[in-house]
């Protein structure tokens, strides 16, 4: 193992740099697909019930089915929903119109020309379990470690609630619980590994769309679903965090889309922060050095 | 009521219909990508701006005790103190669980700039404090210079880790100012430990002290410009609202401070209000620059939009 610690690019053994003997279990991770995502949530409520997480509240956020709005220190687990209008000749509607009295001005031309279809994106969102993690960099009191799963975890007996972990995080993951003030999130059931069962959302998962095990296997098995897709016409299919070479080493929790991921509340191009930290301390040492001379100059010449 | 769907459908601005689409970036119903930093105002904001006058006051007085300017000890060793220990209490505060702040000092993580800083901040103002407690008793002056000239050599790292602090975060505005950011912070407590000797000195002993100041407001009216010409989008946030304002002020009190410090170098009073206005100007630029920051990272576009300009530069998308 390279005793660089390196902050981003690609890294084959997340755990092993972390420290750990070469014995470590294999890496572990998610690859959702959310093309067989029914949109049931029973994956959130897995997680809640396992992993004791509490209720943040109930509230209607009039987007479609999602009334849990995002990820966070109490939503481990997020179904997104996305209505979308789509150029269906299968769903016309003349196929769909039962005559029933409406609100509002009859169809207008236009909007059958942009494709009167609708279909339904669902997707359940995780952490990522990064190659390359942000908030394990960031967090000053080592509460946040890499497991020897290769997976990120927090320890709720070290964490201090300082929450630099939370705007680290280039996906919005991780949050700060209220009434409690440490910060929270997915820990891919950690204790269910270690007794070797899968975490508590894919047992949960009715079609499969969550799919847990060794994360090289996840890859291969993704490569295969995408291309299955791409030869039945599914063009706009496309894997988000499947790449070992993108901004943050790859995604242990990696999925298949369908449109672009800003569509699903996801960057399209996450960077880990910590990439550009030796940059940032050069500059900083610069400024110092800048302001150490500064002052030198101020003293210099004549007294009073 | 029942209302056929594809009338529900084709009415836009009744149907929270999917992506939402804003300036040609798309995003889900227009909620943001990032969490927003959970760090409190005014603690944060605060620490950032009492580490830099702390910082910059410690060096200031350390290089005034090799060259005799005793006045001018005195109100850095004291500034220094004061802004360190009450840095360290808003950080303190600022904790989800205050109890536990020792564990910041449970391991030393080169890649958290929080963990470098609090390393840097745990000694800083263990050493300004013994300094000052020497200047104002009276008792061991030689371990009170030495425990000085220590917080000497730390004051101008004070002065900037909390730009890396905050750059080294997924949150835009901040991560992209990086190059700018720490000559900007330390310009900035450059002047506000002017100030504050501008405050506590007497005229006749703050000539240093206000070259100090000048050169530094140079230093961070210089950052301020060059950062926000070459942020483009990222940069607007700087420039707009509550953050834009409080930035605008900062420069115009920073002008203020440095003008009135020389015109009014002979009055006690002018000095006063100079050393007041580079104060203000100094907390305006954290208040500013944190809640721009914020701003940033509420609106998807500016995660969104920087992003898909990368990924068209790589001919990906």
């Amino acid at each position: 193992m390279s005793s660089v610690y390196r902050l981003s690019g690609l890294l084959a053994d997340p755990a092993g740099e972390a420290g750990y003997r070469d014995d470590h279990p294999e890496r572990v991770g998610f690859f959702t697909d959310t093309s067989v995502c029914i949109g049931c949530k029973a994956c959130e409520v897995a997680c809640k019930e396992w992993n004791l997480v509490p209720e943040q509240g109930l509230d209607l956020l009039g987007q479609s089915y999602d009334n849990t709005g995002a990820l966070g220190a109490d939503s481990w687990r997020h179904v997104a929903f996305i209505e979308q209008r789509v150029p269906d000749p299968s769903v016309t509607s003349s196929g769909t119109d039962l005559g029933m009295p409406g609100i509002g001005a009859p169809e207008q031309p236009a909007a059958a020309e942009e494709g009167s279809g609708m279909r339904w994106l669902m997707s359940s969102d995780v952490c990522k379990h990064c190659t390359h993690a942000a908030c394990l960099d960031v967090c000053p009191t080592g509460s946040l470690f890499r497991t020897e799963f290769g997976t990120v975890v927090v320890q709720e007996d070290i964490c201090n609630g300082c929450g630099y972990c939370i705007p680290a995080c280039p996906y919005g993951v991780i949050g700060q619980r209220e009434g409690d003030g440490r910060a929270w999130k997915c820990t891919l059931c950690y204790d269910r590994l270690g007794d070797g069962l899968e975490p508590a959302c894919a047992k949960a998962c009715p079609t499969d769309s969550i799919q847990f095990g060794d994360l090289d296997e996840l890859r291969e098995r993704a490569d295969r679903r995408l291309a299955e897709l791409h030869q039945d016409g599914v063009g706009e299919a496309r894997l988000y965090g499947r790449d070992p070479d993108d901004g943050v080493g790859g995604d242990g929790a990696f999925f298949l889309l369908l449109d672009e991921p800003e569509v699903y509340g996801l960057p399209p191009d996450p960077v880990v922060t910590t990439r550009d930290l030796p940059a940032m301390w050069k500059h900083a040492a610069a400024a110092a050095a800048s302001v150490a001379a500064t002052v030198v100059l101020s003293f210099l010449g004549r007294r009073r | 009521m029942s209302v056929p769907r594809k009338e529900a459908m084709s009415e836009p601005a009744r149907t929270p219909d999917g992506p939402i689409e804003a300036d040609g970036i798309r995003s889900y119903y227009g909620r943001p990508i990032l969490k927003e930093p959970v760090w409190k105002v005014p603690d944060v904001p605060s620490y950032l701006f009492l580490g830099g006058l702390a910082g910059a006051s410690a060096s200031m007085a350390s290089v005034a005790e090799l060259t005799g300017h005793r006045e001018l000890v005195r109100v850095g060793r004291l500034a220094a103190a004061g802004g360190a220990l009450a840095s360290v209490g808003a950080l303190i505060h600022d904790l989800g669980r205050p109890a536990r702040f020792l564990n910041m000092l449970r391991v030393f993580k080169p890649t958290s700039p929080l963990s470098v800083g609090s390393w840097i901040l745990a000694p800083f103002s263990g050493l300004t404090s013994a300094s000052a407690g020497a200047q104002l008793t009276g008792v061991l002056p030689a371990a009170g210079r030495l425990a000085g000239g220590a917080a000497g050599l730390l004051g101008p790292a004070m002065c900037t880790y909390t730009a890396v602090l905050l750059s080294d975060t997924a949150v835009p505005s901040w991560h992209e100012a990086y190059p700018e950011l720490p000559f900007l912070f330390g310009g900035s407590a450059l002047n506000s430990a002017a100030g504050a000797a501008l405050v506590g000195a007497r005229p006749c002993a703050t000539r240093p002290a206000i070259r100090m100041g000048l050169l530094g407001s140079g230093l961070e009216l210089a950052a301020s410009s060059r950062m926000e010409r070459r942020l483009g989008v990222v940069g607007e946030p700087y420039q707009r609202g509550r953050a834009g304002a409080l930035l605008t002020a900062a420069r115009a009190l920073t002008v203020a401070g440095a003008v009135l410090s020389v015109i009014g170098r002979r009055s006690r009073a002018a000095s006063a209000i100079a050393g007041v206005a580079y104060l203000a100007a100094g907390a305006c630029t954290r208040f500013g620059v944190f809640r721009a920051g914020v701003n940033s990272a509420r609106d998807p576009r500016y995660v969104v939009a920087p992003q898909r300009d990368r990924l068209r530069g790589r001919g990906g998308g």
